[in-house]
């Protein structure tokens, strides 16, 4: 059992990231430019600004969560992109659904 | 995974695509979620295969009987770092499986491995999770974070490697962010950078206070003189104590709105109280009487007129 103690380090709040360029979202996830290029094709993430080539297009910090997301979807679960699309919309939704139920249960 | 032991190869296909869907950690809010979705991962990779069914079926009863069994670390889920693969499907890297499995059936054979690292390719991001307290969130805090992680030792065989991390918990983090750390990830086996470690952030439970996004919110108590008269109270936040005045002829339920006083994210959410007339459990004679009095005085406020009653 190797233990080493390193120094302390800090870190960035993914989400709350200013702005993330396609290169390091594609870094983030290990993911090529045009797997990356189809989840934007199909609504997964979109650019913050969509009318610029998608050269420079940037993305907020959250957008790395969620196509980290659909990667482990359709590795895991064996479902083509659309049905990522699909599968984490639905999961906004649920996410959405269950908080007004938690609020509605609290007043 | 819930199915006959003489159960034919399809419907094994169909049971464990069902709790694979149920069970998905992106997918289940169930806690456990990602120990069954591995749990139900391990049993498909021996079950789709009739050669290891045999195996298993065989070997399994006499591991049960003799052995103490394989468990999981004691706060598996709050130190384990798993990275992406390790799971079925085509050409699975077979990392991730359990001690049990991986003995039995030599799933780590580095073989597989080595096909997903071509020369210079980055390591794998790690995934862990870290449990802070709400005021770690209003104030910033440093956690020592012990992360074990299985890697392949020598011969093959998987060990588990022990390592400590002192990490910045940056203020302001909310409920379920993650928090990037560059380079802390797996080393890259082939001279490139090493990957980077995401540690999503959850909160401990808090005895007083409910966080939903960056607002947090509190039940106050207060007594009926306080209510009625309106008074200055004391009120613990995350951020230390304040003084909130309430207002003359307040009714209970009413909720007040300090904004900005949440957790101090980039947009700072709010702190909520929430007021709860109390009263004491026993009432003195003379205490009764002056309520007794009150009674006389104000019986023409009717609270139910609203409900026609």
């Amino acid at each position: 059992m190797g233990n080493e103690v390193i120094n302390i380090i800090s870190g960035v709040i993914v989400e709350e990231d200013e702005s993330v360029s396609l290169s390091t979202l594609c870094r983030c996830c290990s993911l090529p430019v045009e797997q990356v290029i189809g989840m934007v094709d199909q609504g997964i993430i979109e650019p913050l600004e969509s009318k610029v080539t998608s050269t420079y297009w940037q993305f907020s910090g959250d957008s790395i969560i969620r196509v980290q997301a659909a990667i482990r979807l359709q590795r895991d679960l064996g479902i083509n992109v659309p049905g990522t699309a699909l599968a984490l919309e639905l999961l906004d939704e649920v996410k959405a659904l269950r908080q007004q139920v938690s609020s509605l249960q609290r007043d | 995974m819930g199915i006959e032991k003489d159960a034919p190869q399809d419907e094994i296909k169909r049971a464990y695509r069902k709790l694979a869907r149920k069970y998905h950690p992106d997918v289940s809010k169930e806690k456990e979620a990602e120990i069954r979705f591995k749990e139900v991962g391990e049993a498909y990779e021996v079950l789709k295969d009739p050669e290891k069914r045999t195996a298993y079926d065989q070997l399994g009863a006499n591991w049960k009987a003799g052995q103490s069994g394989f468990q999981p670390p004691p706060d598996w889920d709050s130190g384990f770092e798993f990275h992406g693969g390790g799971f079925t499907g085509d050409g699975a890297s077979g990392a991730d499986f359990s001690d049990f499995f991986a003995s039995l059936f030599g799933q780590r054979a580095g073989g597989f491995q080595g096909a997903h690292h071509a020369q210079h390719t980055p390591g794998e991001d790690s995934h862990a999770k870290v449990f802070i307290d709400l005021e770690d969130a209003y104030l910033g805090a440093s956690r020592s974070l012990s992360l074990r992680s299985t890697a392949l030792g020598k011969g093959g065989c998987p060990e588990i490697k022990t390592r400590t991390l002192n990490i910045k918990i940056p203020k302001g983090v909310k409920e379920g962010q993650n928090i990037r750390l560059q380079g802390q990830g797996s080393p890259s086996l082939a001279g490139g950078k090493a990957g980077d470690l995401y540690l999503k952030v959850e909160f401990n439970p808090h005895s007083i206070y409910k966080v939903e996004g960056a607002d947090v919110s509190l039940e106050l108590p207060i007594t009926p003189w306080e209510a009625a008269l309106g008074a200055k109270v004391q009120v613990p936040t995350p951020a230390g104590k304040i003084d909130l005045k309430i207002p003359l002829g307040t009714s209970s339920g009413k909720r007040m709105r300090l904004k900005g006083r949440g957790i101090p994210a980039k947009i700072a959410g709010d702190f909520y109280i929430t007021l709860e007339i109390a009263l004491p459990n026993k009432l003195s004679d003379k205490e009764k009487s002056l309520y007794e009095a009150l009674q006389q005085e104000a019986g023409s406020f009717n609270p139910r007129a609203k409900l026609g009653v």
